[in-house]
């Protein structure tokens, strides 16, 4: 936009107010924080995936002149804090105590006066481990010949984590049973990281007259981590302030807590100086949450005539050597049971095997929606298979199974209630967009030519927004979210909010909620966001939820101001409450019915409300009000996206030449920070598709510990792309908004992985795992089987 | 060892280790938070500054090698209180959400304007393939600079 255009006072594309500081260096991100006397603490890592630890000696460390303290597992342990425990109900070591089991596994923290004399203790700390074999490949995990990683869980004689199941195993059978034809398909999604560009951090503050902890984290969820360290420190969570300045992306990677954050807090309270803990970037793709990791048997059943009746699937879920997944309890495979994805099945059924391994802890990160990308990509490469075992355009076999718009609210086989949707209508706009007749026309022509151009679609539904409450909670913590809005004399506001921007905008859409609901305008509306002790609770933000959940409390708490200025404006316009009507304006206000000349703005009341005016029996005066929200279901974006890619038949190298996203995310709030997040998402998509991949060696060693191998997406590897929407409000939102945050994520791996394999036709190729690197593709076109990782 | 040099326009002088990388310098001993510090690997760009007008990664550079040269950050873009081009350029064309590759997006972004007034979209993708950015899909960014192609500074103003 540019700076002529009108500012809107609600909704519309408002340029975002946190650009002023960033643009200028002076956003606030954990590393930039400086306390006088502060400390600096660094991690000294397992170098092995697997071993016994018989001996740490840390004196050589602590004799170094600027090293001022070292923490092992036994000082934590001392402290009843060698293990704590994850957001999926087990433990994770803090600092190893008995064995390592995984590489880069945290044993133990130096405390330096500065950064590289904290590197330097690293060196001088010597530590023998009695190597072990290491448990690398899922699949295998189970097999009786494996080692336990899990012996320090009482009674654990293998490398289990969890069975899960969802919809109905008999009548998925029996559709399986009569159906005319029937597509198996391996595939895996492999692990990946959502490497966020600012690494993991802390700067530990404890007070020891007052006993108060400040905290300021790169976390995404300030009040659940809070908790979390009032129930595992020991520590009273009213002394416990958390605060989460600026976020450098998180991607569901800042979600968990990790050991480095404790390592800070206890390192502060045995010092009694703050302690900053910063993370390097092979820490942080070697030991925090990773994303994915599923491997996956589907198998899907139609008619000859292109009806689609049934899937299932069986999943490996790799967890790492902690199950420490930030999900909901109720769900240890989060939602991957939205696995029908966009189709009117006859059943399905999915099971979900999920093991340790000897690798990092995680597994629920990088936009993923809680396992909806793993699903998604699951549904729509099996859709994919079926159509080319049909002889079927991809394009035509969805539109014909889409639930159709008059089946919403849609329960699915697996249970969801799919709130609303009109899938082809997306479809038909991407088709109209991407020109799809031409370009299957073009590809004819360019195979004739030997030319290799694939042409993918992958359509998504999502299921966002989590809670509610009563069915979702993470730790025991209820998935709802506190809004506090605060009105002054002049007319200006400020509101608080529970969920914290990783880079979302939501300084600028909180203000535009409050400002569409009040006609305040959003740059009189502060938005407070970030800091434990002038935010009310809530779960914070991930998995899509926070215009879902958070904007709908921010919507319903302006409401509630509506309706105390209602009670006010009556004294003020000396008529009854009911003989008042809001009107939406501009300028908004309440007016008397019948006579509109007569109406006061919220600013009015404002001063009204705060000043002298009397107010009717039982009226406080003020405004401010606060609510909770807990959603009554989650809402299901979707989107229609079409990929293009060309492939080099003499280098094997895939390029995305277009993408086209036709995204639904219900009601906008501001178009401008919707594209921006599905540009970033399909971005991930391509990284995930062509290029990121965290493997490991035999012995468990990762190979993808640095951005040298770990390859992400710069400039030159994506197109400019090509956006567009429907909108299709949800019934049960205040304000018919679904989230838009992790679709592009979510939703465009499939499309891309279906566009390299329709271009590999010619040769043959029916399925190729992703990353579809030049070296993969180059082994497929020759009839070489994907190996293993 | 000494490390005398000149940040934005301002001579610095500073004792300091002779490991001390630059990016640390600028942040630690100076003060000047907006220059980031992400990879070790001169990989994701979060780093990078002008040493002599020429885009650097800091992380991969000494405080002493910096030594006796002209260094400008993000801080340095910002002259009198007029915004340069590029930052405006962002703010339009919202060409940053999380805002932590922003500094050194735009530093690279000054850098080949003040060569190339009107770059092609495929010069300005060239340009800022050294740097990563994981939220806005460089479309925008792409955009953002070519918002400030051929503005001179004083056509904008402060907002």
């Amino acid at each position: 936009m540019t700076s002529t255009e009108p500012r809107p006072i609600g909704f519309g594309r408002l340029q975002r107010k946190e650009d002023a500081r960033f643009i200028r260096g002076q956003g606030r991100f954990v590393d930039d924080i400086t306390l006088p006397g502060m400390l600096h603490g660094a991690v000294l890592r397992s170098p092995v995936a697997h071993a016994r630890i018989v001996s740490i000696d840390a004196s050589a460390a602590l004799a170094h002149p600027k090293v001022v303290a070292v923490l092992t597992g036994r000082d934590m342990e001392a402290r009843n804090l060698a293990w704590m425990p994850t957001m999926s109900h087990d433990t994770q070591a803090v600092l190893a105590t008995d064995k390592v089991r995984f590489q880069g596994q945290e044993v133990a923290f130096v405390i330096a006066e500065d950064r590289y004399s904290a590197r330097d203790g690293l060196g001088l700390i010597d530590v023998e481990y009695d190597l072990l074999p290491a448990v690398v490949n899922a699949r295998t995990a189970l097999d009786s010949d494996q080692p336990v990683i899990r012996d320090d869980l009482t009674g654990k004689t293998d490398n289990h984590v969890f069975d899960w199941e969802s919809g109905d195993r008999a009548a998925t059978d029996r559709a399986f049973a009569r159906a005319e034809v029937v597509v198996e398909q391996d595939m895996l999604y492999p692990r990946v990281h959502p490497a966020p560009m600012e690494t993991c951090g802390a700067v530990a503050d404890f007070d020891r007259v007052s006993g108060k902890l400040t905290l300021w984290c790169t976390s995404q969820a300030p009040h659940a981590h809070r908790t979390l360290y009032a129930l595992a420190c020991g520590l009273p969570e009213h002394m416990i302030r958390v605060i989460s300045p600026d976020i450098g992306g998180g991607f569901g990677n800042k979600v968990p807590v990790y050991p480095g954050y404790l390592c800070a807090i206890v390192g502060s309270i045995v010092t009694g100086k703050p302690v900053k803990w910063t993370e390097d970037r092979s820490e942080n793709l070697m030991s925090t949450g990773f994303a994915r990791d599923y491997v996956m048997k589907g198998a899907i059943a139609g008619s000859r005539d292109g009806s689609i009746t049934a899937l299932r699937v069986d999943v490996i879920a790799d967890h790492g050597a902690f199950n420490a997944t930030a999900q909901p309890s109720k769900y240890p495979a989060g939602f991957f049971n939205v696995f029908t994805g966009s189709y009117d099945l006859e059943a399905a059924h999915c099971h979900v095997r999920g093991v340790y391994t000897n690798k990092a802890p995680g597994g629920v990160a990088y936009a993923c929606s809680f396992r909806i990308t793993e699903a998604v990509y699951l549904v729509e490469r099996m859709v994919d298979c079926l159509a080319r075992e049909l002889g079927m355009d991809p394009a035509e076999l969805r539109l014909k199974n889409f639930i159709a718009p008059e089946q919403f609210p849609y329960e699915s086989k697996t249970g969801w209630v799919y709130d609303s949707g009109d899938y082809e209508r997306a479809m038909r706009k991407a088709l109209a967009i991407a020109g799809y007749d031409e370009l299957r026309r073009e590809q004819a022509e360019r195979r004739d030519r030997g030319e290799l151009m694939g042409i993918g679609i992958g359509f998504f539904t999502e299921a966002v927004g989590a809670g509610p409450r009563k069915h979702m909670d993470i730790m025991g913590l209820g998935m709802a979210d506190g809004a506090a809005l605060r009105v002054y004399p002049t007319g200006k506001a400020q509101l608080s909010i529970s969920v914290q921007s990783q880079g979302q905008g939501h300084e600028t859409t909180f203000a535009q909620i409050v400002a569409e609901e009040l006609g305040i305008p959003p740059e009189d509306i502060d938005v407070v966001h970030g800091d434990t002790d002038t935010t009310p609770y809530g779960l914070g933000t991930y998995g899509s939820r926070s215009t879902p959940v958070s904007g709908a409390a921010a919507a319903l708490v302006a409401r509630k101001v509506r309706e105390r200025a209602r009670m006010v404006a009556s004294a003020m316009l000396e008529v009854s409450p009911d003989d008042l009507v809001w009107s939406k304006g501009p300028p908004a206000r309440w007016q008397v019915k019948g006579d509109p000349e007569q109406g006061v703005t919220i600013q009015d009341i404002a001063m009204a409300a705060h000043g002298s005016v009397e107010l009717p029996e039982g009226v406080e005066p003020g405004l401010d009000a606060e609510t909770v929200y807990n959603p009554p279901n989650l809402t299901f974006p979707f989107g229609a996206y079409i990929c293009v890619v060309d492939i080099d038949p003499g280098t094997a190298q895939v390029t995305v030449r277009r993408f086209i996203a036709v995204d639904d995310c219900g009601t906008r709030i501001n178009p401008i920070i919707i594209e921006g997040q599905v540009h970033g998402g399909l971005t991930d998509g391509v990284g995930m598709a062509l290029m990121e991949l965290i493997a490991f060696d035999e012995e468990g060693n990762c190979l993808g510990g640095s951005l040298m191998d770990y390859l992400i997406p710069t400039a030159i590897e994506v197109p400019d792309w090509e956006t567009d929407f429907t909108v299709t409000p949800s019934p049960h939102h205040p304000f018919g908004a679904k989230g838009i945050g992790e679709s592009a994520t979510v939703g465009s791996p499939p499309a891309i992985v279906n566009a390299v394999v329709d271009a590999l036709q010619p040769y043959g190729v029916r399925h190729i795992d992703m990353p579809c690197t030049p070296s993969r593709v180059w082994d497929a076109m020759r009839g070489q089987g994907t190996p293993p990782q | 060892m000494h490390v005398t040099l000149m940040i934005n326009g301002e001579e610095v002088s500073r004792v300091v280790e002779p490991r001390m990388l630059l990016v640390h310098f600028i942040r630690d001993e100076l003060g000047l938070t907006g220059t980031h510090w992400g990879c070790d690997t001169s990989n994701c760009g979060t780093c990078v500054v002008l040493m002599d007008d020429e885009p650097v990664k800091s992380c991969t550079v000494l405080a002493a090698t910096a030594s006796g040269h002209e260094i400008r950050t993000v801080e340095g873009l910002e002259v009198d209180g007029v915004l340069d081009p590029v930052q405006q350029g962002f703010t339009e064309e919202h060409g940053l959400q999380c805002g932590f590759c922003t500094p050194g997006m735009m530093l690279t972004a000054r850098w080949l304007l003040d060569r190339n007034p009107d770059p092609s979209e495929a010069e300005i993708r060239e340009a800022i393939s050294g740097q990563i950015c994981r939220c806005t899909g460089y479309a925008t960014i792409v955009r953002s600079i070519q918002w400030a192609a051929g503005r001179p500074r004083d056509e904008t103003v402060d907002r």
